[in-house]
């Protein structure tokens, strides 16, 4: 069979594993759902968390849809397809086709049209390299939630700063990671001060749409401001892109 | 242990293990697939030489993950994240919002129920969009690659991040001085630090910011 990096075999054997992750995750889905109903919880407020999940990750997925675009230009569509569904992330990826290329000799967005031996060991290196959290979160994350519970029972108010402690410190390196290049105001660029400029838009929004449901009492406006500012926020990033590229 | 016996959480362990050892099999067996389909070995030089110039470093990031992600996303959301991707900068927001959504805590059950619920409604919902970008490529792609809407796909960490920043940063503002100001004294002062390098600082964002809350409470300041 002659080897092509967009073979329909390929697509094959991807869809497969993606509709059991699929699977997985319609799974999930259907046991939680029946766990809080069991557990007396609203089924209109179950019914808003999804929706609003689902509004939420739309612009985010989109993204997703132009890094499999991007890595398909030396890997065909199966390849990324698959790993941008199933565990990885753009930047991942990147490097570790990135590092599989490298060491065969090729570059990284230059390869000409890869054979099934190329293609098979950047398939392997990529899979290998990504599947750490498979297989551990299985293996540790019984204890952890364990040791999450009894520090709840031992001591509550410190469980609870502990849990906000863990997303703040989160948000915090995220928030560190959005000003990143505003030193480049220093040599006359404004380009650093793009994504803070986006960052203030996104969390004016978020602001204006509390004060808003502050006013009319109207609760579904805090469902959406989330996605509501989200897009707002990368909207205004073409505006402000052109005023301080 | 007997059926009878086992809580929500057991079952959800449960499921979890039979889950992602089914997904790593088949993650694993698609290299395998392809070499023997098409006759071909591995270029076992270059695999050697790439895993050793990616692998270290993605598993000691991976093992970070695990442990700093687990607490935040819960039980049934981590399993699932693990599996699905795209963790910090989709399936843990998703699940934040919803909590804050839904006003519970992560580590009730009724968190660890949203929570789920969230990152599943997440998965699935980006997985069906992919599927039909890889469908409809050909004319999506010069619409999804227009020069004009580059900017607001390269900025979505900046706009996600703004938005759940006000609301968690506002209500825990005590916990937020030391971290955001530790945060953003490295990420301007250290070159280093940027896109690529922000999944290494969570983790030691999340250890500071453990450490400050614990000195503040034991002082009475929270």
């Amino acid at each position: 069979m002659t080897f092509s990096v967009n073979h329909p075999i390929l697509f094959v054997l991807a869809g497969v594993i993606i509709a059991v992750v699929l699977a997985q995750s319609v799974f999930f889905l259907i046991k939680a759902w029946r766990q809080g109903v069991a557990l007396g919880m609203d089924r209109a407020k179950l019914r808003r968390i999804a929706v609003t999940a689902a509004v939420f990750t739309i612009a985010p997925a989109l993204a997703i849809v132009i890094s499999v675009i991007t890595l398909a230009k030396d890997l065909g569509v199966a390849l990324p397809w698959l790993r941008l569904s199933v565990v990885g992330s753009l930047s991942y990826e990147t490097i570790a086709a990135t590092n599989a290329e490298s060491a065969m000799g090729l570059t990284f967005g230059q390869a000409p049209a890869l054979t099934a031996s190329q293609y098979v060991t950047i398939a392997a290196v990529m899979t290998i390299s990504i599947l750490v959290g498979i297989w551990l979160v299985p293996a540790v994350c019984r204890k952890l939630q364990s040791g999450m519970i009894s520090l709840e029972k031992r001591d509550r108010k410190w469980a609870d700063i502990f849990q906000a402690s863990m997303f703040i410190g989160m948000i915090a390196a995220f928030v560190g990671y959005v000003f990143c290049d505003v030193s480049t105001v220093l040599e006359g660029s404004m380009v650093g001060l793009i994504p803070v400029a986006v960052m203030a838009v996104s969390a004016l929004v978020m602001c204006l749409s509390g004060l808003l449901v502050a006013k009319t009492k109207v609760r579904w406006i805090s469902d959406y401001a989330l996605p509501v500012s989200l897009i707002i926020g990368m909207a205004s990033a073409i505006p402000i892109t052109n005023w301080l590229s | 242990m007997k059926k009878q016996a086992m809580t929500y959480m057991d079952r959800v362990h449960r499921w979890g293990l039979s889950w992602n050892m089914l997904v790593m099999v088949l993650l694993l067996a698609f290299p395998v697939a392809v070499a023997l389909i098409f006759s071909a070995l591995p270029d076992w030089r270059g695999f050697a030489f790439g895993l050793i110039a990616t692998a270290p470093m993605y598993w000691a990031v991976g093992v970070i993950e695990t442990f700093t992600y687990i607490p935040m996303l819960g039980a049934g959301g981590s399993y699932l994240s693990f599996v699905t991707g795209n963790i910090s900068n989709l399936k843990l927001p998703c699940a934040l919002n919803a909590l804050e959504q839904a006003g519970v805590k992560a580590n009730s059950d009724e968190g660890e129920v949203v929570s789920t619920i969230a990152i599943a409604v997440s998965s699935i919902v980006t997985t069906v969009i992919i599927i039909l970008g890889v469908i409809l490529l050909v004319p999506l792609s010069p619409v999804l690659n227009a020069p004009v809407l580059a900017p607001a796909f390269a900025q979505i960490l900046p706009a996600l991040f703004g938005g759940l920043g006000v609301v968690f940063v506002s209500r825990n503002w005590k916990i937020a001085v030391a971290p955001v100001s530790l945060m953003l004294i490295l990420f301007i002062a250290v070159p280093a630090l940027n896109a690529g390098t922000v999944g290494i600082m969570v983790p030691v964002s999340v250890l500071f910011t453990l450490a400050v809350s614990r000195i503040l409470y034991k002082k009475g300041l929270l």
